[in-house]
């Protein structure tokens, strides 16, 4: 008996993981490090407490949607490099419409949120259609809009949000995420009600995918094109509607950071990073929508526990930034790792 | 010893299904050995598990006489053993040469060396007259070609015993010839090779045995000069098989599409047809005859919506649908058998079930309100799996996993289900077996019966004349004549379509 395809894509990420941590451990011992103490400190900083928990599920929440829309636009046939900036532009907007106006949480709070998905959705807008009409590569034109879209939000940070400051007002608490229950049973965590739009956002994923006739033709068209334009599809309207989706969910993602975790917005020197970890995440998920919820909170849990890594073994936590890519390494080559599976399953049976 | 390769009882399953079973094929040396049978019978199966792609079961495989284990490919290339595979496996950006040494690259101090092996490479090609050039890029060179430089390929590995894979099915049949050739030329230099193919043509031109393989099961072998066609047909079909349709004769009804002028280009620019006249008629089978690379492609494209045309009418029910978008041209009545099935009849991806709705999938009931309804779309597929005997483990399995004649068989069931006035079928017996040919024609007849145009696009003279109730001759874009199969012979027909016009019937068509 082979091994089921499904079974196969169970366990190449959790083999990713696991020579990762492994490959950590050695880089660890060789540096000088106790590599039993720094897991246990990773584990303590990410699990060990209930304020931890909290941390690990409010980090979860934009990692999730970064991961939905690269794993959604993957999944018609699109590589949205360009998270990271539909991010930024959906973060810029959420804060935009936060310190603007003043009105009752019930529309306040909704109309910020969305604003985030429209800014995200029509930054991809950008590539889908240039894609749709001109054939050229996504992948160039999101890169260059991350650029983009880190300095047109510093701009508008600086001269429309603030007379030159650095950051932005905080936003009225009409359109704030934070929530006093959730902090409150997390020890006052910064866990917020993000995480329920996150996970509403991966089942819409998984039902547009799966069970719409939009996601029957986005896939379709990801497949194979010529197939589907004979079949009477509209190939240049579904690439940019993929894109479209893509950049509503990159959007959302900057809205938690803006009205969930941090309730402005400030000058970046760089990026945040986060588009880019949803490059992993969605990978590491296997492009599925619980995939990628349960390798966002893998990287969320990575990330906030390590920064007890110093703190308690005295590790520098950019071991564990170290560790992070070397399982994105192994994610990438999982057809390694599939090869390998393959070679096991065979062997077993003779 | 008298046999170079023997299979004794081999069995292989694929996860309980039984593709090989209990199958004997004893190859002599310097013999073309064919293996026959029906689209999903297990041929490609069981050379795959001589070549060690697949580890069989049971069974057991002699090399000149001796018992061996094929593990992997590298094996059977050790004991002489090379295939060339039905789907070519070779790098478009390569060159001949270094697609031909990939994986086995002589080096002179660790440096790839290129002018040795383009030699050695020269010197095979020479001798068994292949004529390939081994610095031309492989994305320069037509298919048959590439084929030939798989033949290198083995060649150059020294194999001694050549399987082939249905090689003549992307042939044309100029290239055909030429392979039929380079096999004699291979016999004479001491080769022994085994031929898949459900062609009897070339079965009963080349080969020196057959061995026939039915639904997985061994029939038996027999010598090529003690049997013929039909004989052949029903071995492997396992009933006796019409070569000819029977039809009755036509009784044409109203125009239902009318093609007037049209003018149209190529992907380069080129004017691939140049004002072409056209009309078909309800019950009626009109077949265009012509040599691939005559327009037809772009005429069909054209027709469907998937190319726009440059100038001219495309009438269908008196509605003109030049230039309308593909989905708008089907509502009107259309069913399209393409060409190329892999690109544009199917989602490779997409299950056997969904692809059944390809053209359906957003109308009611496998859509309502934008959601899809699963368990309707997978009970039209399972009624269209039996009605139109698609052999497949079950509707949820990827087309891709499919054989071609079934893949085929699951598009023309699609097509034909929706019910169109009209039905272009091009090409649609392209590399299948005289069962599933047969089973295709009655089909496409039984349409005609029923009161519906049929527009059958082919490059087999065979096809076209058996199955047309009239036959339009295409040629560099434009229609040079119209015949009636009852009045015309093939050598007339291959005079037409090299370009020879016929001065009346090029006035005919004009009408
Ligand atoms: N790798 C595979 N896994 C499962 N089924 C397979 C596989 N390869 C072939 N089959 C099945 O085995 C049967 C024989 O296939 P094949 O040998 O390709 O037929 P042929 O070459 O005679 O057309 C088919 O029904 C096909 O679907
Ligand atoms: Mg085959």
């Amino acid at each position: 008996m082979q091994m089921s395809s499904r079974m196969k894509n169970i366990l190449t990420p959790i083999i990713a993981v696991l020579l990762g941590v492994l490959v950590g451990t050695i880089i660890m011992i060789a540096s000088g490090y106790n590599a039993i103490t720094a897991y246990q400190a990773l584990w303590n900083g990410a699990f060990g407490d209930i304020y931890f928990i909290g941390e690990v599920i409010r980090q979860t929440i934009p990692y999730i949607l970064a991961g939905l829309a690269v794993a959604f636009a993957f999944k018609t046939g699109l590589f949205n490099i360009g998270v990271e900036g539909q991010l930024l532009m959906g973060w810029v907007a959420a804060i935009w419409v936060g310190v603007s106006f003043d009105l009752p949480k019930i529309i306040h709070l909704p109309l910020a949120v969305l604003a985030a998905g429209v800014a995200g959705a029509l930054w991809a807008f950008i590539p889908g259609y240039l894609k749709a009409r001109f054939r050229v590569h996504e992948v160039i034109v999101t890169i260059m809009l991350n650029h983009t879209a880190l300095y047109i939000t510093n701009q508008i940070i600086r001269s429309v949000l603030s007379d030159g400051k650095e950051r932005t007002d905080m936003i009225a608490d009409s359109a704030s995420l934070r929530s006093v229950f959730l902090e409150g049973i997390t020890d006052y965590s910064r866990m917020h009600w993000g995480i329920t739009i996150a996970i509403i956002c991966a089942i819409i994923m998984w039902f547009i995918l799966e069970k719409t006739t939009t996601g029957f033709e986005l896939r379709a068209v990801g497949f194979n094109e010529h197939a589907s334009q004979y079949a009477g599809m509209n190939v240049k309207r579904n690439i940019i509607l993929s894109m479209v989706i893509s950049g509503i969910f990159a959007g959302l993602a900057g809205a938690m950071e803006g009205l969930g975790t941090f309730g402005y917005m400030a000058v970046k020197g760089g990026f945040t990073g986060v588009g880019f970890d949803g490059i992993a995440v969605a990978l590491l998920g296997g492009n599925t929508a619980i995939g990628v919820v349960l390798a966002a909170l893998l990287f969320g849990g990575l990330k906030v526990g390590a920064l007890n890594m110093p703190l308690e073994a005295g590790v520098p936590n950019e071991l564990v930034d170290i560790i992070i890519a070397l399982i994105i390494i192994f994610v990438a080559s999982s057809y390694i790792i599939r090869w390998f599976i393959d070679r096991v399953s065979k062997k077993g049976v003779k | 010893m008298e046999y170079v390769i023997e299979m004794l009882n081999i069995r292989k399953e694929f996860s309980g299904f039984v593709a090989n079973d209990n199958i004997t094929l004893q190859l002599k040396k310097g013999e073309i050995h064919a293996l026959l049978g029906e689209n999903g019978a297990g041929k490609s199966t069981l050379m795959n598990v001589l070549f060690g792609l697949y580890q069989p079961e049971k069974g057991e495989i002699k090399v000149k006489g001796e018992t061996v284990k094929i593990t992997d490919p590298n094996v059977a290339n050790d004991l002489g053993i090379g295939m060339v595979h039905q789907h070519f496996m070779l790098v478009d950006t390569f060159t001949v040469t270094e697609n031909i040494i990939l994986g086995k690259e002589t080096t002179k101090g660790g440096v790839i060396d290129i002018k040795t092996a383009e030699d050695e490479v020269r010197k095979i090609s020479e001798r068994y007259g292949l004529a390939v050039d081994p610095q031309a890029k492989i994305s320069n060179i037509s298919v048959g070609m590439q084929q030939r430089v798989e033949i290198l390929k083995t060649l150059y590995r020294g194999a001694d015993i050549l399987i082939f894979d249905e090689p003549t099915a992307v042939l044309t049949p100029q290239e055909i010839k030429e392979l039929i050739q380079i096999f004699k030329t291979l016999i004479k230099e001491g080769k022994s090779i085994i031929l898949i193919t459900h062609k009897l043509k070339e079965i009963m031109e080349v080969c020196d045995r057959v061995t026939v393989i039915r639904k997985g099961k061994g029939i038996g072998t027999v010598n090529v000069n003690e049997t013929n066609p039909t004989d052949l047909a029903s071995l492997m079909v396992g009933r006796d098989v019409e070569f000819k349709t029977e039809k009755i004769d036509a009784t044409p009804g109203v125009e239902v599409l009318e093609i007037e002028n049209l003018k149209v280009k190529d992907s380069r620019g080129v004017q691939a047809i140049k004002g072409l006249n056209l009309s078909l008629r309800a019950g009626e089978i009109l077949g265009i005859a012509g040599v691939d690379g005559n327009g037809q492609t772009e005429l069909i494209e054209a027709i469907t919506g998937l190319r726009k045309a440059e100038s001219g009418s495309v009438k269908i029910n008196r509605k003109n649908v030049l230039n309308l978008p593909p989905r708008k041209v089907t509502e009107t009545g259309l069913g399209h058998i393409p060409q190329d099935r892999h690109k544009h009849g199917l989602v490779l991806n997409y299950t056997i079930g969904e692809n059944m709705v390809l053209q359906t999938y957003y109308q009611k009931p496998f859509s309502k309100s934008g959601v899809m309804n699963f368990k309707k779309i997978y009970d039209k597929a399972r009624n269209l799996i039996s009605e139109f005997d698609v052999r497949t483990p079950s509707e949820y399995t990827l087309a891709r996993a499919l054989s071609g004649g079934n893949q085929q068989k699951a598009i023309i069931g699609r097509e034909i289900d929706r019910n169109p006035d009209i039905l272009i079928a091009a090409q649609p017996t392209r590399g299948l077996d005289v069962g599933a040919i047969e089973f295709i024609h009655k089909r496409l007849i039984e349409q005609r019966d029923q009161g519906k145009a049929v527009l059958l696009v082919s490059f087999e003279l065979d096809e076209i004349m058996n199955v047309s109730d009239r036959i339009a001759v295409i040629y560099e874009g434009e229609i040079v004549a119209i015949v009636d199969p009852k009045e015309t012979t093939e050598q007339e027909l291959g005079l037409l379509m090299a370009g020879s016009k016929k001065k009346e019937a090029g006035e005919d068509a004009n009408v």
